[in-house]
Parts: structure tokens; sequence; C-alpha cells
């Protein structure tokens, strides 16, 4: 069963010898918010226990919240969750056999780079309007 | 090499995993439900900024925010296990920290899909 036996096949080289590209830089992204919003999961977890437990140990989730920390936290991960979302949006129209020309995936690369940080600065201009910061 | 079956045997049907592209759909339509959700969960965080304990008790106590919330985290749970699934068998190549880690992140997904379901459950019901 000689077909069996591993080939002795050169090596692809790594990522380090390539040109740096937008759309590798999304596809690394893609991974790290996705991994960002796994472990992120643990404050939605806490925020939701924390509701059900009560006023004291909800006091403690609105302590983080409103620290600069908790707030650079917050800021991070809401911009994760619109970006994984642009990124598995591309990911669908590909999908569907579509998009693959290298005009269409470099314009689809810079809409998924640029939209989303737009749409993060947006929900928190809405969070401090609803937080009554101009009232 | 005790293997007899012919390469042609070994590629045809499930493939390696035995799985088929069950996993690739589960991510496909789980990331869709996610889309809804989680702009809803955005919106109802956002509206709820800064708010006291009272307010968010009341909102997530109604039956319809509470199955939306436990869509979203069933949704999500299956999502987030299934995506670091992949990156754990890309990057994890020793076959016992492969098997440890999968197995984690396993329990990590029930865990917390279960405090939030159970904490939703509470607040809808308890409260």
């Amino acid at each position: 069963m000689s077909e069996n036996t591993p080939m002795q096949r050169p090596l692809s080289p790594h990522i380090q010898i390539y040109r740096w590209t937008l759309t590798m830089m999304l596809s690394i992204l893609h991974r790290a918010t996705g991994i960002a919003l796994y472990a992120g999961t643990a404050l939605l977890a806490w925020w939701l226990l924390a509701a059900a437990s009560g006023p004291e140990a909800y006091a403690g989730v609105q302590a983080v919240s409103a620290a600069w920390y908790g707030k650079l936290v917050l800021f991070g991960y809401s911009w994760a969750l619109f970006h994984h979302m642009f990124g598995g949006l591309r990911h669908f129209i590909w999908d569907t056999g579509r998009g693959f020309e290298l005009r269409t995936v470099e314009i689809l690369a810079r809409i998924s780079t640029f939209v989303p940080p737009v749409l993060t600065v947006f929900v928190w201009v809405m969070a401090y309007y609803y937080m009554g910061a101009w009232s | 090499m005790s293997d007899m079956r012919t390469p042609l045997s070994r590629a045809r049907g499930l493939g390696s995993a035995k799985k088929g592209t069950a996993h690739f759909w589960s991510q496909r339509v789980t990331a869709l439900a996610n889309i809804p959700l989680t702009l809803f969960m955005v919106a109802m965080l956002v509206i709820h900024a800064g708010k006291d304990h009272a307010a968010i008790v009341s909102f997530l106590g109604n039956p319809f925010i509470g199955l939306i919330m436990l869509l979203l985290i069933v949704s999500a749970v299956m999502h987030m296990r299934l995506g670091l699934q992949v990156v754990i068998e890309d990057y994890i190549h020793g076959e016992a920290a492969k098997l440890l880690l999968l197995v984690g992140n396993t329990f990590f997904a029930i865990t917390i899909g279960a405090a939030c379901t159970l904490a939703v459950l509470k607040l809808v019901i308890g409260s």
C-alpha cells in the first residue's frame, strides 16, 4: 500500500513571506474577533446571572461597566461583534459561489473593514444618548 | 498500515470526520440566526445603558424578551463552539492537548449556555 506512506512534498511558505494584504488581515481578524467574542460570552453570562441574583450583584456589574477599563472592553467587544458579523456576511456571499473576482473581493474587504467601526461608534453615540448625556 | 480499504473507499461518503457537511451547515445556520438576535441584544443594551436593576429585571422578565434571549443564547453558544473547534483543530497538533481542548471547548460552551439560560428562566418565571 504505497499510497499510505507520506510523500516528501515541499511545504508552502508561511505567512511572513507574503506581502501584507487587506484580505489577509481580514481573514486573521475574523478568527481573532471570533475568539474574543467567545471569551466575552462570559461577560454576558455574568451580566445575566447578576441581574437574576439581585440589586447588589447587579451593582457590581454596573461599577465595572461604568469604569474606563470596562467601557474599553465593551467598546472593543461591540466592534468585534460588528466586524465578525460583516466577515460572516462576506462568507455568505462567497458560499453562494459569487464575489470571487479580485475587484469584488477588494470592494467587500473595504466595506467589511470600514463599516463596522462606523456602526460601533454609532451604537456608542446612541448608548450615551439613552444615558442622557445630552439632556 | 493495516488499513486495507482502497483510497476511493476512504474518500467516499462522510470523510475523515464522519460528520459530512453537518459542521459547516450548523455553522452557517447559527450564523444566520445570530445576525438578528445579536442586533436585538445590542439594541437592548443601548436602550438600557445605565439603567438600574429594577428596569433591567422588568425588561428581561417579559416572556417575549426572555424567548429572544434564550434563542440568542442557544444559537450563539452552538456557533462559538463550532468556531473554536476549528481553531483548535487547526493549531493544536498534539493529540492529547487537542482532545483536552476540544472537550474543554464543549464544557465551556455548555456552561455559558446553562448559566445564561438559568438566569433568563429565573428572570422570566421567578421574579
